[in-house]
């Protein structure tokens, strides 16, 4: 057999696996584990939603379709984007449906980035940014949020970090890993910056109906920045559609067309079953959304006092279903704490550092579990908090 | 929504939640909430606190009738009177009233077949002003009070994702 590794690209082979991947070998070798590790609702997508992708398949839609999304799909989401965050777009030329958020950052970096341009990062994030940015070639610099400022992008360390090749500034809030928001004020905050050194920023909004005491405010909203902002969305979080893998970009034509060339050859569409799933959750689904989100809202405030009691404290998370409590009282490093949790009490929760430097000394617990599961996990976390504090 | 409405949302989901349960998700002070469920409990607002419960799991066969119900209503008290009077029955599970073909639907419940049609014949349909009655036997249960029979679906999310 050849060995494949000596065909492959400095690129591939200097880009590091995600941080996540070890401690899910770890987990997901282990018997009765109560994960808080997971990054997704713990809502099986609603009924009617399915029910309409079963009827789709009865008529035989099975078929590619046009390459920007069903002409239905994207009106819906002008609509919705309209009633809801009052942004306009045209479905004609202002909006991709692509294959979740993920394909949509990716095709992003990709039409935007030229050999070095610089792409900034706030962190504690997502982990594909970074890498991302590092395959369509360009230079990921990474910003620091703080636990004191809840992990808002500050205005100040926005402006220290930018440099004549800086081109791209990606804003993940509501955030994963820690349920930071920001709200309009923070946002305006940025705007001067972004607008001065000629910035466009890609906002991922997957979480942002997953706001809680108010509501999500996108960046797009902000006088000037429709036209310098690519909102992304999809359906994966709020309607519990992580499995169908739709998500959308909306923004300046010329990028979006630009996006949509890479997206044409090499996605060709959104797979159809996916996407007749979307129209039915835009047009019948926000009431059961909103339910969700009712009920994420209340595991939010269970989590979040029950760490606090347990001597993990936290800022209040305001956004998707996230909390980033300290572990700093035990004296232990992110990934230390996370596995020893769970060898020790076989509860699963995803180190800070996964998500960047700036995470250390965090651990990311998600509050999308069952109110009994939640309990169970903050015994558990509260022996171990008890037996390890100095 | 008013509190009071999220108390007996939570409550109808689930009435094992605890008063400090509750007052951490609601964010309030637990004597807060223990005074507003002994409140809607005084005021009859929360009538009791069931288990649904899947009985032919553990053998047991009893049987399950709904029978819809002719009365004739009386002059000011309407169909209450009787249908009160049917409410006393400790076989009657639920009583409603119906638009349509027919005025009272019964749910009784019974250990077999002969208790229910000897309790019909006999008490039921033997009240003054019950015209007729026509009777359905459950066969199977599906879905009770918001709960599918069927085996509780698993959690299939990987343990760890990002």
């Amino acid at each position: 057999m050849i060995n494949g590794s000596k065909y492959l690209t400095d690129t591939i082979i200097d880009l590091p696996p995600s941080g996540i991947r070890r401690f899910f070998d770890l987990a997901s070798g282990m018997e009765g584990v109560i994960s808080l590790g997971v990054g997704e609702p713990d809502f099986v997508t609603p009924w009617h939603i399915r029910e309409a992708c079963f009827y789709s398949l009865e008529r035989g839609y099975t078929m590619y379709t046009s390459n920007q999304g069903m002409i239905e799909l994207r009106e819906e989401i002008a609509n919705y984007l309209n009633r809801w965050q009052n942004l306009c777009y045209d479905p004609e030329h202002e909006i991709l449906v692509t294959v979740g958020v993920s394909e949509a950052v990716d095709l992003a970096l990709r039409v935007l980035c030229r050999p070095g341009d610089e792409v900034l990062i706030p962190e504690p994030s997502y982990v594909s940014y970074v890498p991302c940015a590092v395959l369509a070639g360009g230079t990921p610099v990474v910003l620091d949020t703080m636990a004191e400022d809840e992990f808002r992008l500050t205005p100040e360390e926005l402006a220290s970090k930018i440099t004549p090749r800086s081109k791209v500034l990606i804003l993940p809030y509501p955030n994963n890993p820690t349920g930071g928001i920001m709200g309009r004020d923070h946002l305006q905050d940025l705007v001067d910056i972004i607008i001065k050194h000629d910035l466009i920023v890609i906002s991922d909004e997957i979480y942002g109906e997953l706001t809680y005491d108010g509501n999500h405010v996108s960046i797009a909203t902000l006088p000037g920045m429709a036209e310098r902002a690519i909102v992304m969305n999809g359906f994966s979080k709020a309607f519990a559609m992580t499995g169908w893998r739709i998500g959308y970009a909306c923004g300046n034509r010329d990028i979006i067309a630009a996006m949509n060339k890479i997206h044409q050859y090499t996605m060709l569409c959104a797979p159809i079953m996916g996407q007749v799933a979307a129209i039915e959750a835009l047009r019948h689904g926000e009431p059961e959304m909103r339910r969700m989100v009712e009920d994420y809202d209340y595991r939010r405030r269970l989590i979040f006092k029950g760490l606090k009691d347990i001597g993990l404290p936290s800022f209040e998370p305001r956004g998707a279903f996230y909390v980033f409590p300290s572990i700093s009282v035990t004296g232990m490093s992110s990934v230390e704490f996370s596995e020893r949790l769970l060898n020790e009490e076989k509860v699963a929760v995803v180190p800070g550092d996964a998500f960047g430097r700036s995470g250390e000394g965090f651990v990311r617990c998600c509050y999308a579990s069952s109110v009994d599961h939640i309990e169970k996990a903050l015994e558990k976390i509260g022996a171990f908090v008890a037996r390890h504090k100095p | 929504m008013s509190l009071e409405r999220r108390i007996l949302e939570l409550l109808e989901r689930d009435a094992r939640y605890t008063p400090q349960r509750m007052a951490a998700m609601l964010g309030e002070e637990e004597s807060r909430i223990a005074e507003e469920i002994a409140r809607l409990e005084k005021e009859r607002i929360i009538l009791g606190h069931n288990a649904v419960i899947n009985w032919e799991k553990i053998g047991d066969d009893g049987v399950t009738a709904m029978v819809d119900v002719k009365v004739t209503p009386e002059r000011e008290v309407g169909f209450d009177a009787i249908a009160n009077r049917i409410c006393r029955f400790p076989e009657v599970r639920a009583v409603y009233l119906m638009s349509g073909l027919y005025d009272l639907s019964v749910i009784v419940q019974g250990k077999d077949l002969k208790e229910i049609s000897t309790f019909i014949s006999q008490k039921l349909a033997t009240l003054h002003q019950v015209q007729s009655t026509t009777t359905h036997f459950v066969l199977k249960r599906y879905k009770q009070d918001g709960f599918i029979f069927d085996e509780k679906e698993s959690d299939r999310r990987l343990v760890v994702s990002p």
